[in-house]
């Protein structure tokens, strides 16, 4: 369903559009019956000249059957939707694979900036590389991120990764992602953050490995003072 | 203290002495304690605001359609501003529209009638009631026109964006803002108690419990767990005024305090608020489908039951609100089963209506439609909220335009339809006389069509992850292209707004030159219905007494197709 809008650019976005489209098949056959049975009667059971009603106190066994039969295969449609739904949870907001790298995430009225970590591959030392609106990340890593605000919520998503987490004042959130393909696409805030909310947007650039390489060595603040001595 | 004495009496000694007096204008229309008078009261001030809420959703969509265009009868639309009419659409339509018709008007004009007595049990508590809500109402309506404008940080007015100032960029806007909200709060808290209390301790001799009209049940539920669930958001919202204008720190982490500790307790409120105003409009859906079906409900205590139930449920569900919001992940597992279980009960309560038309003798008059439309369009809220309650997949429609396409899908059955077809129904027992049928089905599909072009849409766009409050999405490169859709959605809005006009004039209209009701016009068994149109002070000249439930349609061995309470066997 979210697939026909969207690309899957993350690892994990074929689990969540899955996901999602389980229970769009599993609503969707309900919402179709419980339509055409609510319609379908209304047309047979309209007033006509002559015609009475029926006295049905629907108290009895057999008439309470038509309700205790579909509400306990609603039951069990809900079992299989909870089991996806904490199955997909736990691989993307519980468990985190082990890092390739950590960037930093800061959300503030009303900008992203990002620090990613320079050569050396760790955050906080001489090396990182600070941007603001525009996050630089390799295809094919696990990317672990710690996200933070500065003043009101804020919050991560990036569409075409299916990743949204809000930023807290006063936390610091991780959460992780593995890009599988090379582009530039949207980074949003999802959460209402002052009058500024609708323009703060950012791009993910996601690239290959030599194109990665190649930014980072011009952008380390260490790597340009060395370059330039 | 009379008021206490008098419980069991079905009228207290201000209200008996009210017999005794000439009333004048201020009396009978201002200040009066009669439940009927304070039911119009409700509702026509929950109409004045849908009004104002319906404008703020005419211009906000306008500049999402038009962006940076004058809007006509508003001009610019500001990014300030438009956060101001998001943020007071949603709460008006909510708490000072939906709240004030469907459990303040129908429960004040509807319970005494209903269960068979004169007026509520504290009827001075009850005007009380009513004038604190249009203080609140006034309160709010001036947070907009204060220096800097109104409050922007939307309706769930999560801190710290609303705790502090210097955030929010509106002083006094924010802070008038959460003093409404409070002030209505404690509005609903005494009338809660009022409509608990009467419908438990007036009965007619002879109503069991099995024998109140789902109606009222409904309400009686809905108020509960109103009294049970707004305790905590009103002290939440007295911390939030104390954050913003005293200097205390509640929901400020720099100062130990905690944002998310806002979320837990509005939500704690904010999902029971839910079905605070479903079940009343559940509640008049059941009584009109009996009534235009001619048939007793299908399994009433089955749905009193599975009533009881989505209450309690309703408890457990308020965290599905903050899967994505930085708590603990394991919680989610918690809130995801609770909020899929609460499908259950909802799913049989619309089953068992669908069952109630089965063998029925459907006359599809104006409140009928509305009542079926309410069940046609509830189903698609229904069973969009499991997308949501489902946490792996709330992760990518959080806060999307699918998001805001859902809530309109079960808040526009409840507070719209639920409503008109409340309106409709009782408007001949209100005013004593009948609506014209033939402009309220103009209305009907004038409202129902266009309702569904505007918010099919927005599940695409959710879809294509276009997010909520913000105020132009041509900016973004991978949303612009889906202008043609907000276009769309926007010109369907406008044409719902302009038939609304078809039911003001019906409603007006009518009550110069509609046909007179008479007491019974539907045929129906209930109570309301056995005493004159509109019924005087004091509801019956002799109160009645009740002989059987309240759905005796199609009785076999009868004449008359239906069995009022009070008609001896």
């Amino acid at each position: 369903m979210i697939e026909r809008y969207l690309e899957q650019v993350s690892t994990y976005a074929g689990d969540i559009d899955g996901l999602i489209n389980l229970i769009a098949w599993f609503v969707g056959v309900w919402f179709l019956v419980a339509e055409f049975v609510f319609f379908y009667l209304i047309f047979k059971f309209r007033h006509r000249e002559g015609h009475k009603g029926e006295y049905i106190t629907g108290e009895e066994k057999h008439q309470k059957r038509f309700i205790t039969i579909p509400h306990f295969l609603v039951l069990v449609c809900d079992i299989f939707i909870i089991i996806g739904a904490v199955r997909v949870w736990v691989d993307v907001k519980q468990t985190l694979p082990p890092a390739d790298a950590t960037v930093r995430i800061i959300g503030q009225q009303w900008a992203w900036s990002f620090v990613h970590p320079g050569p050396d591959g760790e955050l906080d030392t001489a090396d990182d590389i600070k941007t603001v609106e525009s996050l630089n990340t390799e295809v094919g890593k696990v990317y672990h991120f710690q996200l933070e605000s500065r003043d009101v919520l804020h919050d991560f998503s990036v569409p075409v990764f299916r990743l949204k987490q809000d930023a807290i004042p006063g936390r610091i959130i991780s959460g992780w992602w593995k890009a599988t393909k090379t582009g530039e696409w949207d980074i949003q805030c999802a959460e209402i953050c002052g009058i500024g909310h609708g323009v703060m947007r950012a791009r993910i650039k996601v690239q290959s490995a030599a194109e990665h390489a190649s930014w980072m060595h011009e952008n380390s603040p260490v790597a340009s003072i060395a370059s330039a001595n | 203290m009379a008021e206490t004495i008098d419980v069991g009496t079905h009228a207290g000694d201000d209200h008996g002495h009210d017999h005794h007096h000439e009333e004048t204008f201020w009396s009978k229309y201002v200040f009066s304690t009669d439940h009927k008078m304070i039911g119009m009261q409700y509702m026509f001030t929950g109409m004045f605001m849908a009004l104002i809420g319906g404008f703020f959703a005419y211009a906000f969509r306008m500049q999402l359609a038009f962006p940076g265009m004058d809007v006509p009868f508003w001009g610019i639309v500001t990014p300030a501003e438009y956060n101001a009419l998001i943020t007071n659409h949603g709460a008006i339509m909510i708490f000072w529209v939906a709240m004030p018709v469907l459990i303040a008007a129908f429960g004040n004009f509807l319970i005494p009638l209903m269960i068979g007595c004169d007026d509520m049990v504290f009827p001075k508590l009850n005007r009380l009631s009513y004038q604190i809500f249009l203080l609140s109402a006034v309160v709010l309506l001036a947070s907009f026109v204060v220096e800097n404008g109104g409050f922007g940080g939307a309706w769930t007015s999560y801190p710290p964006l609303s705790a502090k100032h210097e955030y929010s960029l509106t002083p006094l806007g924010s802070s008038l803002w959460i003093t409404a909200v409070a002030l209505e709060f404690v509005a609903f808290l005494i009338g809660g108690i009022n409509f608990v209390t009467t419908a438990m301790n007036s009965r007619a001799p002879g109503m069991k419990l099995y024998d109140i009209p789902m109606v009222v049940w409904m309400i009686v539920v809905a108020s509960i767990l109103f009294m049970a669930s707004v305790g905590p958001l009103i002290a939440g919202a007295i911390m939030l005024f104390m954050d913003q204008n005293l200097g205390t720190h509640f929901f400020d982490p720099n100062a130990g305090g905690d944002p998310i500790l806002w979320q837990h307790l509005f939500w704690f409120f904010g999902h029971p608020e839910v079905y605070v105003v479903l079940l009343p409009a559940t509640g008049i859906t059941a009584e009109v489908m009996c009534v235009f079906a001619r048939k007793k409900l299908f399994a009433y205590r089955t749905v009193l039951y599975t009533t009881f139930g989505t209450g309690v449920l309703s408890f457990t569900v308020w965290a599905h609100h903050q899967f994505i919001a930085g708590i603990d992940p394991r919680m989610a597992h918690v809130f995801t089963i609770t909020t899929l279980l609460i499908s259950i009960p909802i799913a049989e309560m619309m089953f068992v209506y669908i069952a109630t038309l089965y063998g029925g003798d459907i006359r599809l008059k104006t409140p009928m439609l509305w009542a079926l439309a309410f069940i046609a369009e509830f189903l698609i809220g229904g069973v969009t909220g499991i997308f949501l309650g489902a946490s792996g997949a709330d992760i990518y429609f959080h806060d999307t335009y699918f998001v805001l396409a859902h809530f309109h899908y079960t808040f526009f059955p409840i507070a719209i339809i639920g409503v008109y077809a409340g309106v409709t129904f009782w408007y001949p027992k209100m005013f004593g006389k009948m609506m014209n049928d033939t402009l309220g089905k103009i209305h009907f599909w004038g409202t129902i069509i266009p309702f569904n072009c505007i918010f099919i849409p927005l599940f695409v766009l959710g879809a294509a992850g276009q997010h909520r409050r913000i105020h132009d999405f041509t900016q973004y490169p991978e949303l612009a292209q889906y202008q043609d859709v907000r276009v769309f959605a926007t010109v369907s809005l406008v044409i719902m707004l302009l038939f609304q006009f078809v039911f003001i004039y019906n409603f007006f209209m009518s009550l110069r030159k509609g046909k007179d009701a008479g007491p019974n016009p539907w045929n129906s068994t209930t109570l309301e219905w056995t005493t004159e149109s509109p019924p005087g002070h004091g509801n019956w000249k002799e109160l009645p007494t009740v002989y059987r439930g309240p759905y005796e349609y199609q009785v076999p061995g009868r004449d008359k197709d239906f069995w009022p309470q009070n008609e001896p066997n």
